[in-house]
């Protein structure tokens, strides 16, 4: 089927005009901050061997990453591990067949949102408070 | 125009080599880092801002040792499984090889950096 050609013939509608369904938000959000955790993880790895180096090379590196650019960068990564967290638990479910229905995929997406800011909050907690 | 269906080409290729067992492997290392996240993350949230000395004390500790060499190795591992995943998807062809090799032996890279950092900090602590 896939080798027909079908000529230079109008498409049906497709993907970009239709209204995101909040599931489709949190599917492709979930390849994004799983690609930025594995680059944030990366720099917490140089913050590690920097810690392991030398005083100065610690200073230096925990010097941008608690710049306030760094913290930025810090936030968006906390904010991308509990998101990826929440919503790895949503696919883990859907693994085992569960779960499927329209309204309870709409339901555990609002329940993951709210998790994911709960658990944002918590970690900023423990980073500033404790 | 071919006039071979798909499933005449396929048959008597072999398997596709792996099967499931990717599949099956991201699910056992996500469900590892499900235990591992918090374990890791909170830790490093309460020592991130703090000084040299402190965050050495801190991964002196055997506890944060492990739980953060635990972390850098299944994260990175689930990383590449992930993204080799995410580039198979979108990306065909000689350029698909290629970022598949450069992401896996990164990952790889990074998963060393993070552990032999944190073991020369445990067992120099």
């Amino acid at each position: 089927m896939a080798d027909v050609d079908r000529g230079n013939r109008p498409l049906s509608p497709h993907l970009q005009v239709y209204k995101w369904p909040l599931n489709m938000a949190m599917s492709i959000l979930h390849r994004m901050t799983g690609v930025a955790l594995g680059v944030v993880t990366a720099l917490i790895a140089i913050w590690f061997f920097a810690l392991a180096w030398s005083p100065s090379a610690f200073e230096t590196v925990n010097g941008l990453m608690t710049s306030w650019l760094g913290w930025l960068v810090l936030l968006g990564g906390v904010v991308s591990a509990w998101f990826h967290f929440v919503n790895g638990i949503r696919h883990l479910v859907w693994d085992t067949g569960s779960h499927f229905g329209q309204k309870r995929v709409n339901r555990t997406a609002v329940v993951g949102l709210v998790a994911t800011a709960l658990l944002t909050i918590a970690t900023i907690w423990v980073a500033l408070a404790v | 125009m071919r006039y071979m269906t798909d499933r005449k080409r396929a048959t008597g290729l072999g398997s596709a080599r792996s099967g499931t067992g990717h599949f099956w492997e991201q699910r056992v290392s996500s469900i590892a880092l499900l235990i591992l996240t918090p374990l890791f993350l909170f830790p490093l949230a309460y020592n991130m801002g703090d000084g040299y000395e402190s965050v050495r004390a801190a991964y002196g500790h055997p506890i944060n040792a492990t739980v953060a060499v635990a972390f850098m190795l299944t994260a990175f591992l689930h990383f590449f499984q992930g993204i080799q995943v995410v580039i198979e998807d979108y990306i065909h062809g000689r350029l698909e090889l290629v970022l598949i090799i450069t992401m896996r032996l990164m990952s790889a890279s990074f998963a060393l950096i993070g552990t032999i950092a944190i073991l020369k900090i445990f067992f120099g602590a």
